[in-house]
C-alpha cells in the first residue's frame, strides 16, 4: 500500500483478527451503521461514536493498480496525489491549507484494489471535510494542468526513489509479482509502478482515469464519530447530490495463474547481508483458506516463539530475522516467507531450514496451543482496532474495507469468527496444499558481485 | 463526459434531492460550527511506598489497557567504554526473567495477546504491555517478571550480543539509519551524553558481557523515580492493587543523577559533512544545531515556530521542497523533546541531482523565518492545528499514554494539556520571530548529507555555504 503522506511503518504483516476459544467477556464486536445510496450512487455508510468529539470521513473509491493500462503501471497511485493538487472552488494547496486550520489531518492510499481517502479532525469540521471530497469528486477536471501533473509526478518518483530504490531490498517486491503473475495478470506490476511509466503518464490519462473511475457510483464513504446520522447525511447529500453518476465499471477476469515449477532469481542491491524470499500464489481475501494462512504465517514467523524465528534466529543463528505473511486482495492472493542471512552465511542456509520446517508441517499438524497463540494475538489486534474511528485501519476505514471486500459493512465479528475456525488440521492442510509443490518464486537479494550467496537452482520443499 | 453519462445525469436531475442540494454554494467553504468542548480523560497519581509513582487514566470504551513504566535508564547513562548498554540491557530484560527462559517470555506475551515492549532512549528505559483487558492480571505477572526479575543468563547475553552484531551491519545499508546515527554524534560530539549511537558500535558490542550488563540494571532500574502509567479499562483502585501487589516489593536504592555536561556549543561557522553512498537514489539531509531543554518556558512558542516551518503537511519546509519543487516526498523539522539540550533538526530525503537546490531552499525558508514576521493566517492556522487536534491525540489508549507519558517523563505537570489550549492561544507572531531567531541558528548548522559524493559534492561546494568535511558511516573524521 503507498500513502500519500509517509506512515510509520504499518503493520501489514499478520494478522487481521481471531476469536479466542473463550468468549470475548460475552462481549462481540459491532459497529452499528446506517446506510444510504444517493440517486448518483454514492454509497454512504454512517456509524456514531461518541466516546471522544472527533469524526473521521473515509472515502473508498473501487480502483487500484490492477485497473492500470499497460505503460501506465503506478497511475492509481499517481492520481491519488493529484486528488490533493485542489479543484474547481479549491485552489491548489487550500485542500490541506483548510483542514489543518480547523486541526484536522488527512492522507490517501493506493493498494491493487482500491484507493482510500481519509480526513480525521474535530468533530465540527464535518462540513469542511465533506465540501472538500466533494468538490474533488465533482469538480476536479475544470481546474486539472499539465503542471500539477507534473509536480505529483516528481513527488511520487521521489517516494519510489525514498521506498524502494533507495532502501535495502527495496526492489524485491516488484521482481516477486513480476515471477509469480503473469504478464496479463493485474497483480503482475507494483502499485509505486516504473519510473518510466510514471514519466510517461500524460493529462489526457488524468481526465480518462478520473472519467471512469472517479465518480460517485464507484465510491463508498464511510464517516463515522461524535455526529449524528440525520446531520451527517444532510450534509452528504448538500454536498454530493448533485454530482453526476458515471459510467458503471466493468472489469474483466483476471487471467489463470499458471502452476510451474520453481522460479528462482537473483538480484544483485545495494546490501551487505543477503536476503531470500520465497514467494507462493494462494487465495485472495476471505476465501476458504485465507484465514487459514494467516494463522500459518503466525506459526511460521509471528514472534520470537515462532517455528522459524526459534530455528533460524534463536538457535541457529544464522539469520537476523524472518517475516511471513498471507497477502490477499480482492482478486488473488500470496504467501511470502523472507529471512535475512548473518554475516558469514548463504542464503541456501536458510533456504533449507525453510524447507525443513514447512516439511514438518506438512508432515505433522501445529500444536493446539500454537494455533491459539496465533488466534489470540489477532484477536488483541482487532480490539485495539475498535479503539479508532479514523486512520488507516480505523473504524470508518474498516466499515469501508468489508462493505467492498464482503458486501457487510459490519462484518467485524463475522470476520473475527474466520479465526476463531481455524484449526491446526486445517494449518495443516494449507501448508499441503499451498506451499509444498507448485509454483514458487525463489528471489535471493545479494551484495553486489556476490552471486555465489544466492539460493542455488533446484530447491524443492 | 460520455453522452450516455450526461443523460442519466439529467434524468437525475428531477429527484428532490438533487433540488435541494442544488442550493449548495461551492464557492466558498461552509463556515464551521464552534468546535467541540475539549474533553480530556482524567490522570490520578498515587505513590507506593518504595517512591514508585503509579498515574492512572480510565478509558472504558473498548476492553483494552495500556501500562507503560518509565524508568531513569537511558543510554544518556551509557559508560563512556560502553555506548550501547543501555538499550541492550532494556533487549536483555525479555531475554528470560523469573522462571521464564526467553522462548517462555516472548511465547507467553504472544498467548496473551499482548504487545511487550522494552527499549531505552537517551533519556531513559521503558517497558510497555498493550492488552486485551480480560488477560491484564497474567499479563501484569509477566510484565513484573521482565522488569524486576531479568535473569541476563550468559547464553542469552552471548546470542543478542551476535544479533545486534549483525544488525548493526545491515543499518549500514539504511541511508536514513546512518544520518540518524551520524547527526548526533557530529552536533553533540561524542564526549557529550547525546553524542554516541543509540546502539552501539562494533567494538562496544563485541565487549558486551553479562556483568555489564548486570550493573547496568543493579544501579538504574530502581522505584524511586520510575513511573508506572496504567490507561483503559480499568478503575484506579483496581490498578492501584494490581500494581501493589506486583511492584511494591521492588527495593528501592539511590539512583546517581542524571549527567548535567555544559551544553555543546553550536559549531563555529556553518559546516557541510558529506557521507558517501555510492550509487544513492536520494540525499538524506540532517541541518540543526544543538537546541533548548524540554521544559523552557518557551516550548509553546517553539511548538508553533515548528509547526509553521516543518511540523505538518502545509509547513514551509515542505510547501517549498515537495509541493512547490518536487523535489522530495516529505520535508520536515522538529526541536527534539530531551532532558538535556534537544537538537533542532531540518530533514529531508531529495532527490540526488536536485541536492544542492534542496540546500539551498532549506537555507532559505530557515533564513526567511527569522527575517520576516509570519502573516497572521498562517500563525492562527499553526496554532488552530495545534489546539484543535488535541482531542483525537486522547481517543486511544495508546495515544493518550503516549500524551502522559511526556508529561511524567520530562516532570511536567499533570494538569498541562488543561491549559495547553490556552498557553498555544497567547503566543503572538512577536513570540514566533523571537524563539526564531533565539532557537534557529543558520549561521552555526551542522548540515549533514548522507549522498552519492561523486554526485552531489560539485553542487554543493557551489553553493559557497560552508567547507566540506568528510565522515565515515558513524559521522566520524575519516582517518
Amino acid at each position: 500500500m503507498m500513502a500519500r503522506i509517509a506512515t510509520a511503518t504499518a503493520v501489514v504483516f499478520g494478522l487481521l483478527c481471531a476469536r479466542p476459544p473463550v468468549p470475548l467477556s460475552a462481549q462481540s464486536l459491532r459497529v452499528p451503521y446506517q446506510t444510504f445510496t444517493l440517486p448518483n450512487g454514492l454509497q454512504v455508510i454512517v456509524h456514531e461514536d461518541h466516546s471522544v468529539p472527533v469524526v473521521a470521513v473515509n472515502t473508498w473509491y473501487h480502483v487500484g493498480s490492477s485497473d492500470e493500462k499497460p505503460g501506465r503501471t503506478g497511475f492509481a497511485h499517481l492520481f491519488e496525489h493529484i486528488m490533493f493538487m485542489g479543484s474547481q472552488h479549491v485552489q491548489t494547496g487550500e485542500f490541506d491549507r483548510l483542514l489543518e486550520a480547523a486541526g484536522a489531518d488527512n492522507n490517501g492510499s493506493t493498494s491493487e484494489d482500491r484507493t482510500n481517502y481519509y480526513e480525521d479532525g474535530p468533530a465540527n469540521a464535518l462540513p469542511l471535510m465533506l465540501y472538500l471530497d466533494a468538490d474533488r469528486m465533482g469538480f476536479l477536471l475544470p481546474e486539472m494542468t499539465a503542471e500539477k501533473v507534473d509536480l505529483q509526478r516528481g513527488v511520487v518518483q521521489n517516494e519510489r526513489r525514498q521506498s524502494y530504490e533507495n532502501r535495502p531490498y527495496g526492489l524485491a517486491e516488484e521482481n516477486i509479482l513480476e515471477r509469480l503473475y503473469p504478464a496479463s495478470h493485474p497483480y503482475h506490476w507494483p502499485v509505486i509502478g516504473s519510473m518510466a511509466d510514471l514519466q510517461a503518464a500524460s493529462l489526457e490519462d488524468v481526465r480518462q482515469f478520473f472519467q471512469k473511475y472517479y465518480t460517485p457510483n464507484n465510491a463508498t464513504l464511510a464517516i463515522a464519530g461524535d455526529i449524528t446520522a440525520r446531520d451527517a447525511r444532510q450534509l452528504v447529500e448538500r454536498y454530493f447530490g448533485d454530482i453526476p453518476r458515471g459510467p458503471a465499471v466493468t472489469r474483466t477476469p483476471p487471467p489463470p495463474v499458471p502452476v510451474a515449477g520453481v522460479v528462482g532469481a537473483v538480484l544483485e542491491d545495494r546490501v551487505q547481508l543477503p536476503r531470500v524470499y520465497d514467494a507462493w500464489h494462494t487465495v485472495k481475501a476471505f476465501s476458504a483458506d485465507d484465514a487459514t494462512l494467516d494463522v500459518l504465517a503466525n506459526v511460521l514467523a509471528g514472534g520470537r516463539s515462532s517455528r522459524l524465528y526459534r530455528r533460524l534466529v534463536y538457535e541457529l543463528q544464522i539469520a537476523t530475522d524472518v517475516v511471513a505473511f498471507q497477502d490477499g486482495g480482492r482478486i488473488d492472493g500470496k504467501f511470502e516467507v523472507y529471512a535475512t542471512a548473518r554475516p558469514g552465511h548463504d542464503l541456501g542456509e536458510l533456504q533449507r531450514v525453510i524447507d525443513e520446517e514447512l516439511r514438518k508441517l506438512a508432515d505433522q499438524a501445529p500444536t493446539p496451543r500454537e494455533v491459539e497463540r496465533a488466534q489470540n494475538t489477532v484477536e488483541a489486534q482487532f480490539l485495539s482496532r475498535m479503539e479508532r474511528v479514523g486512520g488507516f485501519g480505523g473504524k470508518a476505514d474498516q466499515l469501508n474495507f468489508y462493505n467492498y471486500f464482503v458486501g457487510t459493512p459490519d462484518y467485524f465479528q463475522k470476520d473475527l469468527e474466520r479465526y476463531a475456525r481455524v484449526t491446526p488440521a486445517a494449518v495443516q492442510r494449507a501448508v499441503q496444499t499451498y506451499l509444498t509443490g507448485g509454483h514458487r518464486v525463489v528471489l535471493s537479494v545479494v551484495p553486489q558481485g556476490k552471486p555465489e550467496l544466492a539460493v542455488k537452482e533446484g530447491v524443492t520443499p | 463526459m460520455t453522452a450516455a453519462v450526461t443523460v442519466l445525469a439529467l434524468l437525475l436531475t428531477a429527484l428532490p434531492a438533487f433540488r435541494l442540494s442544488a442550493q449548495v454554494d461551492r464557492t466558498k467553504p461552509p463556515a464551521l460550527p464552534p468546535p467541540p468542548a475539549l474533553r480530556l480523560p482524567a490522570v490520578q497519581t498515587t505513590t507506593l511506598p518504595n517512591g514508585l509513582t503509579l498515574a492512572v487514566v480510565e478509558m472504558h470504551k473498548v476492553p483494552v489497557v495500556d501500562v507503560q513504566l518509565l524508568v531513569d535508564a537511558g543510554a544518556a547513562r551509557d559508560p563512556s567504554t560502553a555506548p550501547g548498554l543501555a538499550t541492550f540491557t532494556a533487549t536483555m530484560l525479555q531475554q528470560g526473567a523469573g522462571a521464564r527462559s526467553a522462548l517462555d517470555v516472548a511465547d507467553e506475551a504472544a498467548f496473551l495477546g499482548a504487545q511487550l515492549g522494552t527499549a531505552a532512549t537517551f533519556d531513559g528505559a521503558s517497558a510497555s504491555i498493550h492488552v486485551p483487558r480480560r488477560r491484564l492480571e497474567a499479563a501484569l505477572d509477566l510484565f513484573a517478571d521482565v522488569v524486576l526479575r531479568p535473569s541476563f543468563a550468559d547464553s542469552e547475553i552471548a546470542r543478542q550480543r551476535e544479533l545486534r552484531a549483525a544488525q548493526l551491519v545491515q543499518q549500514r545499508d539504511e541511508p536514513v539509519a546512518v544520518a540518524s546515527i551520524a547527526f548526533p554524534a557530529i552536533v553533540y560530539g561524542r564526549g557529550h551524553p547525546y553524542g554516541h549511537p543509540l546502539n552501539g558500535t562494533d567494538s562496544a558490542t563485541a565487549r558486551l558481557a553479562r556483568d555489564g550488563v548486570a550493573e547496568f540494571y543493579g544501579t538504574y532500574y530502581r522505584p524511586n523515580g520510575a513511573r508506572l502509567l496504567i490507561v483503559g479499562d480499568v478503575t484506579l483502585a483496581d490498578a492501584r492493587r494490581l500494581a501493589a501487589a506486583r511492584f511494591g516489593g521492588w527495593e528501592r536504592r539511590d539512583v546517581p543523577a542524571f549527567p548535567s555536561p555544559p551544553t555543546p556549543p553550536r559549531a563555529a561557522a556553518r559546516t557541510v559533512y558529506l557521507i558517501d553512498k555510492p550509487g544513492a537514489a536520494q540525499s538524506v539531509v540532517r541541518i540543526g544545531h544543538v537546541g533548548p531543554v524540554r521544559t523552557t518556558p518557551d516550548w509553546f512558542a517553539l511548538e508553533v515556530l515548528n509547526t509553521i516551518v516543518g511540523g505538518a503537511f502545509t509547513s514551509r519546509l515542505n510547501q517549498n521542497l515537495r509541493e512547490t519543487h518536487g523535489y522530495t516526498y516529505g520535508a520536515f523539522s522538529q526541536f527534539a523533546p530531551r532532558r538535556l539540550n534537544g537538537a533542532f533538526v531540518a530533514l529531508a530525503s531529495v532527490v540526488t541531482a536536485k541536492t544542492d537546490s534542496s540546500l539551498v531552499e532549506f537555507l532559505k525558508e530557515l533564513r526567511r523565518i527569522r527575517d520576516e514576521a509570519v502573516p497572521p493566517p498562517e500563525l492562527a492556522k499553526a496554532k488552530a492545528y495545534l489546539t484543535l487536534g488535541l482531542p483525537g491525540d486522547f481517543e486511544t489508549t495508546g495515544g493518550a499514554a503516549a500524551r502522559f507519558r511526556e508529561l511524567l517523563a520530562f516532570g511536567l505537570p499533570l494538569d498541562y494539556y488543561d491549559r495547553y489550549v490556552d498557553r498555544i492561544n497567547a503566543i503572538t507572531g512577536a513570540d514566533v520571530q523571537r524563539v526564531a531567531r533565539e532557537y534557529i541558528d543558520p549561521d552555526h548548522f551542522d548540515i549533514v548529507v548522507v549522498g552519492d559524493k561523486s554526485q552531489i559534492e560539485a553542487g554543493i561546494k557551489a553553493l559557497n555555504e560552508g567547507p566540506i568535511v568528510y565522515r565515515d558511516l558513524w559521522g566520524q573524521e575519516i582517518r
